[in-house]
């Protein structure tokens, strides 16, 4: 049984003004559980405050009701209160007599009426409150960055920064991703290696940071602050530590017909390579599907020319299992597959390539040394059509396509046809747009460069067929605002194809329980107020794999995640919400459906020995809620069929004694 | 019963009217209307949830057993829940329920769920003397209140 | 008339308990009358031989029984119509048993006769001969009345959802097609009324509950623990008090609860002493269901998230939805 004080606040005149806070005073020391009942001026005030504390200890009061402002105001305050004078600040309840009462109703009578009211159901809510008290558990501190792109990289660089260690788990054998393929960046147009590959080398010099390059993320187990993770390192037949990057092997391997992944095929590598000049770690990767040596034993060339003795082809995958503390996941993009866009001939013609192809043709470390060539015979197109959006801005009926703006692409486009007429003035260059999209600091201005200062055909329409025909590509397209249709003869199209997150994506969600939308791009904690955490506690989200990102904004993210992490290891505690779900184990029916529902994957099943009420033991399998990761929003007690499931502090019998109250 | 009784009855008959708040949103637009002095009747009784996906549907039909006359549930907008996805769970148990509290024959004047965001204080002022207005023209509860009573 | 007959069961059963395939069979004997069967356990042929039946009154759906029998030693046999399969897959869905626990024989199933219907046409009977399309009731005070097997199908049969097995280890006999059925006609009478029809048609219906239980106790989706009708906790507990609250709201509770888990089985109607169509509660629910969040059937696949636990950004709004699912206006 409850011992219950009621206080009832004056607030000046903004509540007895309209409320007769004797006449509530009075009629609320008449509750159930209610010994004691008074009202004074200015409840939050020291010396109401003291009233509060006094009357804990006079009556020995178990709960405590505040009539009140609202409890966004001053629950805070009346918690602490009580928590002074030696009660669980988790007995208070406030009842909202000023915003939801003496503000809003001019009626002195009903006023009064309907504050007693709120304040019965904030009696009735304390008769059942409960002690609460916050779980608090230990942090691991180390971070996990799956992907070794600009994102993952930035994001390590700055939690290494702060002094905790970092591993980045990337699953090719070198860090760097899609920027260390590109040319030249927009708005400025410096190389991308020039800026990336210090970064890479800073990651590799970094003793904080570890690399677990050619690996993938297999199991996450585990909450914030304590995630059990198990990294595959796949083998790459040559000792990481031993090899030392000469490339000799690379040189002598006889098969030389592999197609270049880091060229987007464009060119052939050998069986063992290593991608690039600037790879981190520089450290050769026998390709498992073309080695003759592991396809059929026979060979060991690379063996042979090796002095380090780096090669071993009995290498087998490995598993390493590490505890981090936070993870950012960084698993970035891709541009989407040409397949099912036949229109644009990409499947017919070596001459119909992607933007990415484009940069890799106009890059001096790629197949071309940086001269722009047609892939088909190697000569210098003169006509060159860009098609932006394809693939994207889709109808969401399209099964083509997405239905998103990749972002990237208008800026990326305007780069490309600027560069070309800045190298090659004789070349003519059309860009076919359906709206040039171009926010960003000096990203109009660069845009409107290459439309006024290089010359660059713009035109708004859409291009509905390209045609090999003999050396040339027939390109029909509609210029919108002529209002005609247009027949070029191009040399070379350039398709900038929609981006989407990265396949490895989506199993590493379930793995982290995290959020996605139906484009498989990670879902942040709140859209607007919580943009680089993802709704599990604990796992971050840096760079495109939460939606299409530029560079900088993905390394702003990528700082503003490392930061988030930053600030998460440096508790030695975590003191969580106390007001979490808990779930009945003798009534639990091990039906999921909770599991279903809870946005935190907070919540798992375990198979649990019971001893039943006829003195039988039975194996139950039960649903057990994580403290540390429950946020409280109590979808699982709705959810739940058995009400085995309830939540601390808005248990289903508290609520229904407030709507008892009310109801009375 | 003389018309004149009726009258006064009709006149002196205020509805009782339960609102479920989201402590993140409709809470706050609730307390925002008081900042700003909005007006609206004091039939509207508010209890504060974590989330609108805290109240269970039971809690609903509890409220008009006991002598509720409407009852309300305010979240969160779409795709703007505090807890990411509570609200669009709300949106389908009540749609469900609300559906068969119609089948039944219960007016469907009397339940209703309204998204109102902490700075919609103004939404949260019209919204609630709308729904007070609507259930007053229904009159008194009587059909969950008596849904399964023997005569 | 059942497509297969006691003998085959009975030879399967043997059988599969022979060869060491299950421990236990699960299946009806006799009770009082010959319309009266009642669900039973079987270790032996000679206790089969004996006891067991099959025919036209075996309607009770045995899936909600693997949930305490399962957690006995040994596998059990259980014969399952098509229409208690899609209950098997949604205990399994919310993991109620060990799969391994049981071997499932399906069996074809031509409808099963209700009761009620067949003691209207006679009194006092004694024996019913089913001859395919026509049923001839034998009966002690009205002699032998023949009538049409369809008559005397249940509501549930003669708006039977499916013929196809969607769980088993074994089938005897040809599997049946998913039924493109009517069985949303009554509730689309109801939605059709006013709600003054509407709330009278249920006033007249659920006042004549005598909260037996009976539709929860043979409910398979009702399989929790503790239900909350029993759980002091809940707040809709208070078994038999007059003017409590659950008293009132039981049913539509009920119903809320098993939404979205429901198979649409008709056990509660067919137990119900009352005769309240309390199908017809669930079967709004899932017509809604259908309705505002696209087809969906229960127990239609092992796994399957239920459209409760389940969202989608562009749901319909709560007032759309009931105007949508509102046919009066």
């Amino acid at each position: 049984m409850q011992r219950i004080g009621v206080f009832v606040c004056h607030c000046g005149t903004n509540i007895a003004g309209t409320v007769d806070v004797a006449a509530v005073s009075e009629s609320l020391g008449k509750e159930q559980g209610v010994v004691f009942s008074t009202h004074y001026q200015y409840m939050c005030s020291q010396a109401g405050q003291d009233i509060i504390k006094n009357a804990i200890a006079e009556y020995k009061l178990t709960g405590i009701v505040v009539c009140s402002c609202s409890p966004r105001m001053h629950e805070t305050t009346f918690r602490k209160t009580a928590a002074a004078a030696g009660i669980n600040p988790y007995m208070v309840e406030i009842a909202n007599i000023r915003e939801q009462c003496s503000w809003v109703h001019k009626d002195t009578i009903s006023g009064t009426e309907k504050a007693i009211i709120l304040g019965k159901a904030a009696v009735a809510k304390v008769n059942l409150n409960a002690p609460l008290t916050p779980g608090e558990t230990p942090v691991t501190k180390r971070a996990l960055v799956i992907g070794g792109g600009i994102a993952g990289i930035q994001t390590a660089l700055d939690i290494a920064d702060a002094g905790f260690p970092v591993d980045i788990v990337e699953k090719k054998p070198t860090i760097g991703g899609k920027m260390a393929q590109l040319d030249k960046t927009f708005p400025t147009l410096d190389c991308a290696a020039c800026i990336l590959t210090p970064k890479m080398v800073d990651v590799a010099q970094n003793d904080k940071i570890r690399i677990f390059s050619y690996s993938e993320v297999t199991s996450v187990k585990g909450f914030v602050g304590n995630f059990d993770v198990t990294i595959k390192r796949k083998a790459r037949y040559v000792k990481e530590d031993v090899c030392t990057g000469c490339g000799a092997c690379t040189e002598k391997c006889p098969q030389k017909k592999v197609p270049n992944e880091f060229n987007l095929g464009m060119d052939n590598r050998r069986a063992i390579y290593i991608p690039f000049a600037q790879a981190v770690p520089k450290v050769a990767t026998i390709d498992p599907d073309y080695c003759m040596m592991l396809k059929t034993g026979k060979c060991g060339v690379c063996s042979k020319v090796c002095t380090a003795g780096a090669i071993d082809y009995k290498a087998k995958d490995e598993y390493v299992e590490e505890k981090y503390g936070a993870i950012v996941v960084a698993t970035g993009f891709n541009p989407i597959s040409m397949d099912k866009f036949d229109e644009f001939a990409y499947s017919q013609s070596k001459d119909v390539i992607t933007s990415l192809e484009f940069e890799r043709l106009t890059n001096a470390a790629g197949p071309t040394q940086g001269k722009l060539l047609r892939p088909s015979d190697g000569e210098h197109p003169h006509t060159i059509v860009f098609v932006q959006c394809v693939g994207s801005r889709c109808d969401s009926c399209s099964e083509k396509g997405k239905e998103y703006c990749s972002k990237i692409c208008c800026m990326y486009t305007a780069k490309h046809a600027m560069l070309t007429r800045d190298k090659y003035p004789d070349t003519d260059v059309y860009v076919f747009y359906i709206d040039v999209r171009t926010p960003g600091k000096n990203f109009d201005e660069f845009y409107r460069r290459a439309v006024e200062e290089y010359g660059v055909h713009y035109i708004k329409g859409m291009v509905g067929k390209v045609s090999p025909e003999g050396k040339k590509l027939m390109v029909q397209a509609s210029d919108l605002i002529a209002g005609k249709q247009l027949h070029i003869e191009a040399d070379l199209v350039v398709l900038a194809a929609a981006i989407e997150p990265d396949k490895s994506a989506r199993p590493l969600a379930t793995m982290l329980t995290a959020s996605m939308d139906t484009n498989d791009f990670f879902t942040e904690a709140h859209p607007k107020l919580r943009p680089v955490e993802s709704p599990t506690a604990g796992v971050f989200l840096s760079g495109a794999c939460q939606g299409p990102k530029d560079i900088p904004e993905t390394v702003s993210q990528a700082g503003a995640a490392a930061a988030k992490v930053i600030g998460l290891l440096c508790k030695d505690k975590l003191t969580g919400n106390p007001c979490v779900a808990h779930s009945d184990e003798m009534m639990c029916n091990g039906c999921s459906t909770c599991e279903k529902v809870c946005p935190y994957g907070a919540i798992t099943y375990v198979d649990k020995e019971f001893r039943m009420p006829d003195r039988t033991t039975r194996v139950r399998r039960v649903a057990q809620v994580n403290e540390a990761v429950c946020q409280g929003c109590g979808c699982c007690t709705v959810a739940c069929p058995s009400g085995a499931m309830d939540l601390k502090g808005f248990a289903g019998k508290q609520i229904m004694a407030e709507v008892d109250a009310i109801c009375r | 019963m003389s018309m004149k009784n009726i009258e006064n009855n009709n006149e002196t008959y205020r509805p009782l009217i339960v609102a479920f708040c989201c402590n993140w949103c409709s809470y706050a637009g609730a307390d925002l209307a008081g900042n700003n002095r909005l007006a609206y009747p004091a039939d509207v009784k508010i209890i504060r949830v974590p989330c609108s996906c805290r109240v269970n549907p039971t809690f609903i039909l509890r409220a008009f057993q006991r002598g509720a006359d409407g009852v309300i549930i305010c979240g969160c907008h779409p795709g703007d829940c505090h807890y990411t996805s509570g609200n669009y769970y709300t949106r389908r148990r009540m749609s469900l329920m609300f559906s068969m509290l119609d089948y039944l024959g219960i007016e469907r004047e009397r339940t209703r769920v309204e998204w109102v965001s902490a700075a919609e204080g103004a939404k949260f002022a019209a919204t609630m003397n709308d729904f007070c207005e609507t259930v007053a023209k229904l009159g008194k509860n009587k059909r969950l209140e008596d849904l399964r009573c023997k005569q | 008339m059942q497509a297969v007959t006691r003998e085959i069961l009975i030879n399967k059963a043997a059988e599969l308990l022979g060869n060491g395939t299950v421990d236990r069979v699960f299946g009806w004997k006799k009770g009082e009358f010959s319309y009266d069967v009642t669900p039973a356990l079987f270790t032996t042929r000679e206790a089969m031989d004996a006891d067991f039946v099959f025919g036209d009154f075996c309607g009770a759906n045995f899936s909600k029984y693997l949930v305490a029998e399962t957690r006995k030693e040994g596998k059990v046999l259980v014969f399952l119509k098509p229409c208690d399969t899609y209950s098997f897959n949604q205990l399994l869905t919310e993991h109620r048993f060990d799969r391994e626990k049981v071997y499932v024989v399906g069996i074809p199933c031509s409808g099963m006769l209700d009761t009620v219907k067949i003691k209207a046409v006679a009194e006092g009977i004694a024996s019913v001969e089913d001859n395919g399309d026509r049923v001839t009731v034998h009966s002690l005070f009205d002699g032998d009345v023949t009538v049409s097997r369809n008559d005397m199908l249940p509501d549930r049969c003669k708006n039977c959802k499916s013929k196809k097995h969607v769980a088993y280890d074994e089938l005897i006999g040809e599997d049946g097609e998913v039924i493109d059925s009517g069985r949303f006609d009554e509730v689309e009478k109801l939605e059709k009324m006013t709600p003054d029809e509407r709330f009278a048609f249920w006033q007249n219906e659920l006042s004549r509950c005598i909260r037996c239980n009976a539709c929860r106790d043979v409910c398979p989706a009702c399989t929790c623990e503790k239900c909350v009708f029993d759980n002091p906790d809940s707040g809709v507990e208070n078994k038999a008090a007059a003017n409590s609250f659950e008293e009132k709201m039981f049913h539509i509770i009920r119903a809320f609860h098993v939404a979205g888990r429901c198979t649409d089985c008709g056990e509660c109607s067919r137990v119900c002493p009352q005769h309240i169509p309390l199908h017809l509660l669930n079967r709004k629910f899932i017509k809604d269901i259908n309705e505002f969040y696209g087809d969906y059937q229960a127990g239609a696949e092992v796994g399957s998230r239920a459209p409760l636990v389940n969202y989608t950004a562009d749901d319909p709004e709560p007032a759309e939805a009931v105007e949508r699912s509102h046919h009066d206006a």
